[in-house]
């Protein structure tokens, strides 16, 4: 069932959608939480699809929030809330409320979106792309338990991992973290196995994905020991090694489907590791909502910290560049020309390094 | 509701509290770190008698469904055992087969992948040594090929009659002895006995060969997530407690119904009966759950403290032919289908006294529950399939209102649903409409498939990577097991020596004797 209201208000979208209810018998008791999507025009279907497929698993009211400030000044000075209304199969299992916000209203959307929150229910704010730089003091960030970011989305994917290392809070968290689950519990599985000291760490995977980055720095927080950058051409991350005095734990996956878990002095053996969609990820975020320390404690240590050089080699002033550079793009985020300069430096280096080993 | 990270010695040998056994910590798990799930250590698992149903539509499934959530180790491996000449290719083809048409989760090729490599199946009888020879070795070569580290779990999906032989087997082949630092385990199914004397020869034969912690017996309905929620409800939340005593409960309805009738199990169940079937397993562990006191911790040992506490208070009636009933379904019509009556089926002794309804009562002698009945039914081919507990409430001791007004008030119930639509209703009294004062029944509604959709898994995916983690919880112990048979065995005696079984047409709610029996006491059945 779909619904336009043009020129409106949330009290009558409200009354909308409880007409809209009745009519399909159904009730709005079963709702777990209430999701909250900003994004543009452009990217308002793939997005909404993810989340609907999401609340397959958590059935919510998706509220897609799109701004339209509008081209004139005519247009500008304008206020207007459109809202397109879809409840029953249309809507995952729950129900959608598309919100176009005109003119001047698009710096009150938070006045749109507060009456339309699920009474006692929590609230999820997911920005698949533009995130604010500081999503808690969002006024929509404001409304909401969880704040979901991507970082891949970003300009300047790495550097935004300082920007969210910055203005955390808890209850936020990004999809680049989302997307490592896999190769954390695979490794966490492999150390269960082999209980050894680690003395190094190397992570390999594609420029511009801030996932390889985020694992680099958890294994660096947890594991205490240098890790090493590599750049290589995906898909995604495609190899872990952890540096032991028997040798390498390797965990390898080249075509983003398959994995080989090596271990030294055992067999090599297979695993499924996946790149999940969007609808996955989601789901997987909304499953708990509750602060997520781990990645707090994994965004926030520095990109510095990951060399591009074998970690037994430290030296400091090969390492420098990619650091400064990284800490410079994370300080200005529109500034894209550094981060474009300093990605195949270090993709040459990292070519050069495998060359020579 | 498991606690396995706080007692990360959980695998092995008894757990006292205060045990620290020495484990390196892995520095990449926090239990901060909820993403991360509970990856079952290196194993694989032996399924004797693979080529069964309750392997194919259950087991294989749940296998497959573990692997793909991520829940498996790296090289699991599993090993089918049966007579069928198989080669391994036949078993992955049969094994692909069961997946695709009973897995809960999408197939996916990657997961499938990963699964085939370990699979190997074993051909042979229960006494033959070769095959048992065979199948040491090629647990030796998966340790090699696999790297499953010596650590396996036997399954024993086959009738009660081999138990003997296939446990001697394993241990005369050196199989259930653990190389050092890895373990051994056995899995066994219902039915535990057909009586006490059964059930203690049973666990003597098991224990004989595998330490009692490496025993576990699956119960499924212990794998269900609206099980595990009764505690969850109990223990999570502070409305419900406080009314969950003798003070406020008037009694409690536990049923589990079926709508169909024995089918082709007429050799197994003719003799057993649903008493035997349902109540000593599946209808006294769901009592024993909901009327247990508050555990110390979700600690195996501190639950099935508790669940044997209750179990040992249970109070059989004085007068057993007033208060316990038993039926036969007879021929009838049930949604719309014209079935025969259980004399007539194939296979079916047609003198048989054998119940295929049972229903009975029982009371715990404790101070929380002194003096509420708990009645527990099962039965075959009943109106529809259903499991559910019902604890039903005393009426409110005074009513304000004029009789006319609370005429359709029924008694406040709180349903557990445990299968199908899981979830919990609550049932009270709310004003109709309208301008004069009428007060009449309405529910509230939890239900999962609203509120959690699609994120269930099924018991048996529970069950085996509790096994695999060696996560006793969710299993009866054999104590559990013994002591559900005190309170069967004088019921079984008395129906053998008084009487025969009521008569029911199938397609309704049991014999007219069932409805004396709660009549007696001034009560009657809820309609599940």
């Amino acid at each position: 069932m779909r619904i336009d209201l043009t020129d409106t208000t949330s009290s009558k979208i409200n009354s909308a959608l409880m007409d809209a209810r009745r009519a399909s018998g159904s009730t709005a008791a079963g709702m777990v939480l209430t999701m909250v999507i900003v994004v543009d025009e452009g990217s308002a279907y793939d997005a909404l699809k993810s989340a609907n497929d999401a609340s397959r698993e958590h059935p919510s009211r998706i509220l897609a929030v799109i701004k339209r400030a509008g081209r004139s000044p005519r247009a500008r000075a304008g206020a207007r809330l459109d809202a397109e209304i879809l409840v029953g199969s249309a809507a995952g299992s729950g129900e959608t409320v598309v919100l176009r916000l005109h003119g001047e209203l698009t710096s009150h959307a938070q006045s749109v979106v507060l009456p339309l929150l699920l009474p006692d229910a929590p609230v999820v704010v997911w920005w698949p792309e533009n995130a604010p730089l500081n999503p808690a003091q969002d006024p929509l960030g404001a409304l909401a338990q969880r704040r979901i970011t991507d970082a891949v989305t970003a300009e300047s994917p790495v550097g935004q991992l300082a920007v969210r290392a910055d203005s955390y809070t808890p209850g936020d968290t990004d999809l680049a973290w989302t997307r490592i689950t896999g190769w954390r519990s695979m490794l966490a599985a492999a150390l269960d196995q082999k209980p050894v000291r680690i003395t190094g760490a190397v992570v390999e995977g594609e420029s511009y994905n801030p996932s390889v980055e985020l694992l680099g720095l958890w294994l660096h927080d947890r594991l205490h020991v240098p890790v090493q950058r590599i750049v290589t051409d995906g898909p995604g991350i495609t190899a872990v090694r952890l540096r032991t005095k028997d040798g390498d734990i390797v965990l390898d996956r080249p075509d983003g489907l398959m994995g080989t878990l090596s271990i030294a002095g055992a067999p090599d053996r297979i695993v499924a590791l996946k790149r999940r969609d969007t609808a996955e990820l989601i789901a997987e975020e909304l499953r708990r909502l509750d602060e997520d320390a781990i990645y707090a404690a994994a965004v926030r240590t520095s990109v510095e910290k990951l060399t591009d050089e074998e970690a037994a080699v430290e030296s400091k002033a090969a390492t420098a560049p990619v650091a400064e550079a990284v800490a410079q793009a994370a300080g200005e985020v529109a500034e894209e020309d550094t981060e474009a300069a300093t990605k195949p430096a270090a993709k040459k280096t990292a070519a050069k390094k495998k060359a020579g080993a | 509701m498991s606690n396995a990270q706080e007692f990360p010695d959980l695998e092995g040998a008894e757990v006292t509290q205060g045990d620290n056994v020495a484990r390196p910590v892995n520095p990449l798990r926090d239990p901060a770190d909820r993403r991360l799930p509970r990856i079952a250590g290196p194993s694989g698992l032996v399924i004797f008698g693979v080529t069964g149903d309750l392997s194919r539509k259950k087991l294989m499934p749940a296998i497959y469904d573990l692997a793909n959530r991520g829940l498996l180790p790296p090289g699991f491996s599993l090993v089918g055992f049966a007579r069928r000449e198989w080669e391994d290719e036949d078993f992955a083809r049969e094994v692909h087969d069961a997946v695709k048409d009973h897995a809960r989760t999408p197939f996916r090729e990657e997961v499938w992948q990963q699964l085939a490599k370990g699979m190997r199946f074993i051909q042979g009888d229960f006494d033959d040594d070769d095959a048992f020879d065979n199948l040491r070795q090629t647990i030796e070569d998966l340790d090699k090929a696999q790297g499953t580290g010596g650590n396996f779990a036997f399954y024993l999906s086959v009738p009660p009659r081999f138990f003997p032989n296939v446990v001697q087997q394993l241990k005369k082949h050196g199989l259930a002895d653990p190389p050092a630092g890895s373990w051994r385990r056995a899995v066994i199914e219902k039915p535990f006995g057909h009586n006490l004397e059964t059930a203690q020869e049973l666990n003597r034969i098991v224990h004989e060969v595998f330490p009692r912690d490496e025993v576990f017996r699956i119960d499924h309905y212990l794998g269900k997530e609206t099980v595990q929620n009764i505690l969850a409800l109990r223990f999570a939340n502070s409305m419900f407690e406080p009314i969950w005593n003798r003070s406020y409960v008037d009694h409690v309805q536990i049923t589990m119904a079926e709508d169909i009738g024995i089918g082709g199990r007429a050799g197994y169940y003719d003799g057993i009966g649903s008493a035997r079937d349902v109540i000593q397993n599946h209808l006294l562990q769901l009592m024993a759950l909901t009327a247990i006191e508050e555990p110390a911790s979700f600690h195996p040992k501190a639950l099935v403290a508790e669940k044997l506490k209750v179990l040992s208070a249970v109070q059989l009636p004085k007068d057993l032919g007033k208060h316990t009933v038993r039926g036969q379904y007879a021929s009838g019509w049930q949604g719309g289908e014209e079935v025969v009556g259980y004399l007539d089926e194939d296979g079916i002794n047609p003198e048989s006294k054998t119940d295929t309804y049972a229903a009975i009562k029982l009371e715990i002698n404790n101070r929380r529950w002194a003096g509420v009945p708990f009645y527990l039914r099962t039965g075959k081919r009943l109106g529809r399939r259903v499991t559910e507990i019902a604890v039903v409430f005393q009426r409110a001791p005074y009513l304000p209102f004029d009789s006319y007004a609370t005429e359709e008030l029924g008694q406040n119930a709180l349903v557990i649903r445990v299968q199908p639509d899981e979830g919990v209703t609550v049932r009270f009294g709310s004003k109709v409409p309208g301008t004069s004062m009428e007060v009449r029944d309405v529910t509230m509604d939890f239900a999962y498939g609203e509120s959690f959709t699609e994120s269930s898994p099924e018991a048996y995916e529970r069950l085996i990577l509790d096994v695999l983690l060696g996560d006793a919880n969710l299993f009866p112990r054999h104590q559990e097991v013994e002591l559900s048979w005190q309170i069967l065995d004088p019921i079984e005696k008395y129906w053998e020596e008084h009487g025969k079984p009521a008569q029911y047409p199938a397609g309704t709610w049991g014999p007219v004797e069932a409805d004396e029996m709660l009549a007696r006491d001034g009560r009657s059945w809820r309609r599940p």
